[in-house]
């Protein structure tokens, strides 16, 4: 508990530096601002209805990009960590892909779907799909061979058998795959939405660069830091909550 | 065992083939439209074309130039504050949440507001492409100079090493790793943060190449471009994989 207040000392002390010295020693222009004039921004932003609309534009793209991204890449990473044949045929193409940025291809999804929430879904869904598949396919190749065994002597189907066995024994490390692929996720769509996508928080902060409103984009830049330390955060305290006992650390105890 | 490694790998890139002319099949039979998909062999000819007619040189240098540039500020820069922060149990509980809040932070959402104070200069592409290539290379530097094993320090003690020995001989070799894989991490995201900012600033390079091929819909050469660009970025994985495994060799 002794950390929390420590911590604060310094954002606290370069607020309170950044307001006096904005209200002493320069005057708010077209690029500078003060932090009472970006909270008053916010706050309006926040009664006006705009931000609200732009935060759920921005969550969902991410939200949704990231659910496919997670299902396509949990079932490919189960099929390419359960064979050893199949991982070594597919696994170079795999790697062929994976380090294309997902941003080069904001441009081929303007031309596919023009400005919306589709193409800002497809390029998230690329970024998120490659930590979700790697770490997948790296949990299914660290199950207990014993699980397969018995799962085998059961005669049960292919599709059975990775729903009851393989994805629950995985589920703890994919989730720490997840968690990165989530914030990855909010990355990215802020990122197109910045490039490309007149839609969301990133469209807004550009805006606000445009019609030189430093006080705004100061804001909203304050907001998707908080909306992205939350995520975060909330997922951690999930992961520690509820999969500790998973660790790979102790799993051996 | 090593034949079986052959058969896998000469299955790979069978698999390759089969998936290409898979795509060149469905391509040629115009199940998409060809603006929108454009067959392998077209992006190879247009690729081909950029290369013979000596246009793809400019921008890729640029690109890459920016790249390194913004990545090796924010290497260097990452190191040493990681080092000043993780050698200071003291500092580091000050510093940590504020360190935890920046990290999260989108590095192109940073884009607006340096624009707002530097204008659309080269200046302000390399101060944000460091920017968010810093964080990983801090986290690293700072976990590895903090995780020092605690018997080696006492060992140190023992022997009456001086601080600069210490450094170098004990503080310095455990943060090495920890450091190279923030690096690795780093360099992606300066590729990724030129491609943006080229888009965002309209300057010579390949993610501006990109944007230019999708908005007078030359598909090709905009498929090319993203070749190009996921080579670039294999390569410099690549190439920063080797030097890991090379300095890390004693472990």
């Amino acid at each position: 508990m002794t950390r929390l207040p420590r911590g604060l000392a310094l954002p606290i002390a370069a607020l309170i530096a950044w307001e006096t010295s904005g209200r002493t020693l320069f005057q708010p222009t077209d690029t500078l601002t003060r932090p009472s004039a970006m909270a008053a921004a916010l706050v309006q932003a926040g009664m006006d209805g705009s931000l609200v609309q732009a935060t759920a534009e921005t969550l969902a793209g991410a939200a949704i990009g990231f659910l496919i991204a997670s299902v396509l890449g949990t079932a490919a990473g189960i099929v390419l960590g359960s064979s050893r044949i199949l991982g070594g045929v597919a696994g170079p193409t795999v790697e062929l892909l994976r380090p294309i940025p997902a941003v080069a291809l904001i441009p081929l999804g303007l031309l596919i779907f023009g400005f919306g929430v589709r193409m800002e879904v497809m390029t998230v869904a690329f970024a998120c799909l490659w930590p979700v598949m790697t770490v997948a396919s790296a949990a299914v190749k660290g199950i207990d061979p014993r699980l397969i065994e018995v799962s085998r002597t059961l005669e049960i189907g292919r599709l059975e058998q990775a729903l009851k066995f393989i994805l629950p024994s995985i589920f703890p490390r994919l989730f720490v795959g997840l968690r990165l692929a989530a914030g990855v996720a909010l990355v990215v769509a802020v990122t197109v939405e910045i490039a490309a996508n007149p839609q969301g928080l990133g469209y807004r902060l550009i805006l606000a660069q445009q019609n030189l409103r430093p006080d705004l984009a100061f804001g909203l830049l304050t907001w998707i830091g908080c909306l992205g330390w939350v995520l975060n955060r909330g997922l951690v305290g999930v992961e520690r909550r509820y999969f500790w006992r998973f660790a790979p650390a102790k799993r051996n105890a | 065992m090593k034949a079986d490694r052959l058969v896998i790998a000469a299955g790979a890139g069978l698999f390759l083939l089969v998936l290409l002319g898979a795509v060149q099949a469905i391509a040629e039979l115009r199940v998409v439209s060809p603006v929108f998909f454009p067959s392998p062999l077209r992006i190879a000819e247009a690729l081909y074309r950029q290369v013979a007619a000596g246009s793809i040189w400019s921008p890729l240098a640029q690109t890459c130039a920016r790249m390194l540039s913004g990545w090796l500020l924010a290497v260097a820069l990452g190191i040493f504050v990681g080092a000043v922060i993780g050698s200071s149990a003291n500092l580091a509980s000050y510093l940590d949440p504020t360190l935890e809040f920046l990290r999260t932070l989108p590095a192109s959402a940073v884009m607006p507001i340096f624009i707002l104070c530097m204008g659309l200069t080269p200046q302000m592409i390399v101060s944000v492409i460091s920017f968010g290539a810093l964080w990983p290379v801090l986290l690293g530097s700072l976990h590895g100079f903090r995780s020092v094993e605690p018997r080696l320090l006492e060992v140190a003690d023992t022997l009456e090493l001086g601080r600069f020995d210490r450094l170098v001989k004990i503080e310095i070799p455990n943060a090495v790793p920890d450091i190279l894989s923030g690096m690795r991490v780093s360099l992606a995201f300066a590729l990724i943060l030129s491609v943006v900012a080229e888009m965002l600033a309209s300057v010579e390079g390949l993610g501006n190449n990109v944007l230019l091929a999708s908005r007078s819909f030359r598909t090709s050469d905009l498929y090319a471009g993203i070749l190009v660009l996921g080579v670039v970025g294999a390569l410099t994985t690549a190439a920063l994989g080797a030097l890991e495994r090379r300095l890390l060799r004693w472990r």
